[in-house]
């Protein structure tokens, strides 16, 4: 190695920034401090212990001297396993990626196979239709998936406006109104008086909404009404989607903002979905400064809230 | 005519796969999850199996223990057919009794095709 590149390793700050963490967090760093701290314990041990010559005060020294050592220790500590954390979700989505993708490439292969042998047109049409499908399909996986990890990387730039929720809330439901009819499902919008406006990137939030009620259409099985309600509370604007649908397990309850958490009741139209749509939610609601949540009962139905803060 | 039973979660594959094999002469018999698949197989005695391992409901390991465990069907040949692909799960596979592990992704149609006949001995 020469000297340039001995030089920029020795340079904490650079390499820190290269691996998107901060200084307190890189290892090298950490161990200097250390190292630091040690060589300085040795030193005052020797001095205090040859000053005063009370056992009581050096040994009173060398205690405080060694909790700070051990405190040093566990941040270093920390910081590795922090470290591996990220290695290890870093391989577990690289993992998960190209397994989510495997399977509308596989479908994708039959199809095109099926559709080079077929001598009826009408017929190499409906493959072509099926195969155009799932050309879509991975195009949203991969869009969801860049816009994922972007999220979680805190690398988003959002585009924030003053906006009202009833106009996204509006503009959502005009997209959504031939899916709904086609599910046998009726849309109830319950709009509160005097709603805030709030400072948030409109196609983020209505991003979130589109998935709350696309959720809330599929599981509830082709009957019956979603309701969405708008209301203000206190400094906040709170939206409420309700479904009398399928609900969640308890058991999965825990599990369902997590990344491509698939749980049992997944319907089969469902199984096309990226796995992201609640995961992407919550990380939109919490960047523009709201929380999301749920209740909901095995069999009654589920209730999606969301709340952000008005400007 | 031989029957197959496909147990599959995904409609479009169950489409595109079920009029593969009627076109080769196979009876296909679909089961978009674990359950039904397990239920069909008791009742409609296939002679052969074709089974994704990612399903709702049951997974398809387990399906693929019960349906050695049971005595109906413990005989019916199985080929496992998934995009899981490690191989720790070819090899859990092959030990609960499939026999023959096929990942989607690195097979022809064709391949597969030759696959079943091998397996039903044609």
């Amino acid at each position: 190695m020469n000297f340039k590149e001995v030089f920029e390793e020795l340079n904490f700050f650079l390499q820190a920034k290269k691996y998107n963490i901060s200084l307190w967090q890189y290892p090298p760093f950490l161990f200097i401090i250390l190292g630091t701290v040690i060589i300085l314990t040795i030193f005052s041990t020797y001095f205090i212990g040859s000053r005063y010559l009370q056992p009581e005060i050096v040994a009173l020294s060398v205690i405080i001297i060694t909790l700070i050592l051990l405190i040093l220790d566990y941040i270093i500590v920390n910081s590795f396993e922090r470290l591996l954390e990220t290695n290890i979700m870093k391989s577990e989505f690289i993992n998960v990626i190209s397994h989510q993708l495997r399977t509308p490439i596989s479908n994708l292969k039959w199809t095109l196979d099926l559709a080079l042998r077929e001598k009826d047109g009408d017929r190499k049409t409906e493959f072509l239709k099926i195969i155009k499908g799932q050309n879509e399909r991975m195009l949203r996986l991969v869009k969801d998936m860049l816009f994922a990890s972007q999220l979680e990387r805190g690398k988003w730039i959002f585009k924030k406006e003053l906006v009202s929720l009833e106009d996204i809330i509006e503009s959502v439901l005009k997209d959504f109104s031939i899916f709904a009819k086609s599910h046998n499902i009726k849309i109830k919008v319950d709009i509160g008086e005097n709603l805030p406006k709030i400072f948030v990137d409109p196609e983020k939030i209505n991003q979130v909404v589109s998935n709350l009620l696309s959720n809330a259409i599929y599981y509830s099985r082709r009957k019956g009404q979603v309701e969405i309600r708008l209301k203000r509370k206190d400094r906040k604007i709170r939206c409420e989607v309700e479904d009398k649908g399928m609900g969640i397990p308890r058991e999965e309850q825990k599990y369902i903002f997590q990344k491509f958490f698939r749980g049992k009741n997944i319907l089969e139209q469902k199984v096309e979905g990226t796995g992201l749509g609640l995961f992407i939610a919550k990380g939109i609601v919490e960047a523009s400064g709201g929380k999301i949540g749920f209740q909901s009962e095995e069999g009654e139905g589920s209730i999606f809230h969301f709340e952000l803060p008005m400007k | 005519m031989k029957k197959i039973l496909f147990i599959e979660d995904e409609f479009t594959l169950q489409k595109t796969m079920g009029e593969f094999l009627e076109k080769e002469g196979y009876k296909v018999i679909h089961a978009l999850d674990g359950e039904i698949g397990l239920k069909l197989a008791k009742k409609e005695k296939p002679d052969l199996i074709l089974l994704d391992l990612i399903l709702p409901k049951l997974n398809g390991f387990e399906v693929l223990r019960k349906l050695k465990e049971t005595e109906e069907t413990k005989d019916m040949p199985i080929i496992v057919l998934t995009n899981l692909g490690e191989i720790g799960d070819i090899e859990k596979g092959l030990a609960l009794g499939a026999t023959t592990y096929l990942v989607k992704a690195d097979q022809d149609l064709d391949e597969v095709l030759l696959k079943i006949k091998r397996t039903l001995g044609e």
